[in-house]
């Protein structure tokens, strides 16, 4: 496979990944959003902003997908001539989003659904509760600052 | 991760859980003033229905009613509340033998309405001799206690076979239960039953024979040397329940016969209250019935004591531990 291939792939994987952590982390604290506003539609705001904090990890792997495109010319038009190396090292660049970004979605997901369960019981502890799920979102950005950094620095 | 196809159903019982009663409710509850009052307070509370009858019975009936519409709203697979419905059941089924071998046409209610399985059904078996239409845990004994009925009409020994298979059939469910909440329950109802088995055999002086024939094995009680104690007293009982991690047991016993009614149930409550905490898995929606079932026992134990004048004190006595 040529580079371009590989520097693709790694794009793919980024926002593939980090989409299904995402996917799956919105869908089940969706789930769990909904239960509470069928018995408190007044706790619609609150459970919402649960909902969307493991939808980060889907808009980190596109931002990876986007920079990786740039750097190899397919947004501009013109695909530059890469070699494998350059293509396998971007491919290895864009993995710690994508791994990251599925593992972190799917537990910062359930994360949501615990916090939605301190909201529904306790909602003057909204503040407390949003803490449990966004500690997990730190790993994600620790991986996006890496995936960054690397797509970044290779020379192609 | 499958544990998350009730996230749905958990989150909207945490919502509901707001409205169950607290310790402090129920106090509000026995500081009214009287009968009439309660009635007030519980429709205050949006018990019973609006426009329906404004007897306590009524208010009650409907409150049970509404857990199982909660349930079948939920959208879960009602087999996971099954175990729930064993004592009812084989209640059920111990009316249906009754009825039919006695040729009681009273037309009264015996029955118990609501529990998936039609009272109907059970007695249309049980007339028919037609077992084999009854879940498999209950062809068995069923079969036994129309024979026991109809050769010796001894109601107790029908009564007492009936009991034990309720038992024998919660406990199998709880072992086949994946679930540890159901596993828990099951262990709780089993170990409790044979517990009062005991406390009442020994009470009334029944023999070694006879608790064997009501007690179930459960992991645990030694029912062996839970019979032995029973012969022995209430000390010896007191002091194998000390000696086997239900020291509370044995200081309700030691307290009050209505002391020891009450720990049975709050057991239960607290064998259910880590699933507050639980935000996945079915656990939390059996914990809600049983928190609601013990709250509506509770609320008819008060109106009961309200009705008959009882002091206060007494009622605080008998009122159960609340879930939330």
């Amino acid at each position: 496979m040529s580079g371009i291939v590989w520097a693709l792939l790694g794009a793919a994987a980024a926002v593939i990944l980090a989409g299904c952590g995402s996917a799956y982390g919105v869908g089940v604290a969706g789930q769990a959003a909904s239960g509470v506003v069928t018995e408190d539609p007044s706790k619609f705001a609150k459970v919402l902003i649960m909902q969307l904090l493991p939808g980060t990890q889907g808009i980190y792997g596109l931002l990876v997908a986007f920079l990786t495109l740039s750097k190899i010319g397919i947004l501009g038009g013109g695909a530059a001539d890469i070699s494998v190396a350059p293509g396998l090292l971007i491919f290895a660049a864009c993995l710690p989003i994508g791994i990251v970004g599925l593992v972190s979605g799917m537990h910062q997901g359930r994360t949501s659904v615990a916090a939605i369960g301190i909201v529904a019981k306790k909602p003057d502890q909204f503040g407390k509760a949003m803490l449990f799920p966004a500690m997990v979102e730190t790993y994600a950005i620790l991986a996006l600052l890496i995936s960054i950094l690397a797509v970044s620095g290779i020379q192609v | 991760m499958s544990d998350t196809k009730y996230a749905y159903a958990v989150a909207r019982i945490r919502a509901m859980e707001v409205s169950l009663f607290s310790a402090a409710t129920i106090e509000q509850l026995i500081a009214c003033k009287s009968y009439a009052a309660c009635l007030d307070f519980l429709r205050e509370k949006g018990w019973g229905d609006s426009e329906g009858e404004k007897t306590a019975e009524a208010i009650l009936e409907r409150e049970e009613e509404k857990i199982w519409e909660v349930m079948r709203e939920l959208s879960v697979d009602q087999k996971n509340f099954e175990v729930l419905f064993y004592q009812n059941w084989f209640h059920n089924l111990k009316a249906a033998i009754k009825k039919v071998c006695t040729g009681d046409n009273d037309t009264r209610n015996i029955y118990f309405e609501g529990t998936n399985m039609e009272p109907e059904q059970i007695e249309r078996a049980i007339r028919e001799k037609d077992f084999a239409s009854l879940p498999e845990f209950m062809q068995e004994v069923a079969q036994e206690a129309v024979e026991t009925m109809l050769h010796s009409a001894d109601g107790q020994l029908c009564d007492c076979m009936i009991d034990q298979a309720t038992l024998r059939a919660i406990m199998q469910a709880g072992k086949k239960s994946e679930n540890q909440v159901i596993k828990a329950y099951a262990e709780n109802t089993v170990a409790v039953a044979n517990i009062k088995i005991a406390v009442r055999s020994q009470k009334t002086g029944k023999s070694k024979d006879f608790m064997e024939r009501s007690m179930v094995e459960c992991d645990s009680l030694n029912i062996q040397s839970l019979m032995m104690a029973a012969l022995g007293g209430q000390d010896a009982i007191c002091e194998y329940l000390t000696g086997n991690g239900y020291g509370e047991a044995a200081e309700a016993l030691k307290q009050s016969p209505s002391a020891f009614e009450r720990w049975c149930d709050n057991r239960m409550i607290q064998t259910m209250k880590p699933q507050k905490s639980n935000p996945f898995s079915v656990g939390p929606l059996v914990a809600y019935v049983l928190a609601r079932e013990n709250e509506i026992k509770t609320v008819r134990i008060i109106l009961t004591c309200k009705q008959n004048d009882l002091a206060d004190d007494a009622i605080r006595e008998r009122v159960r531990e609340m879930y939330v």
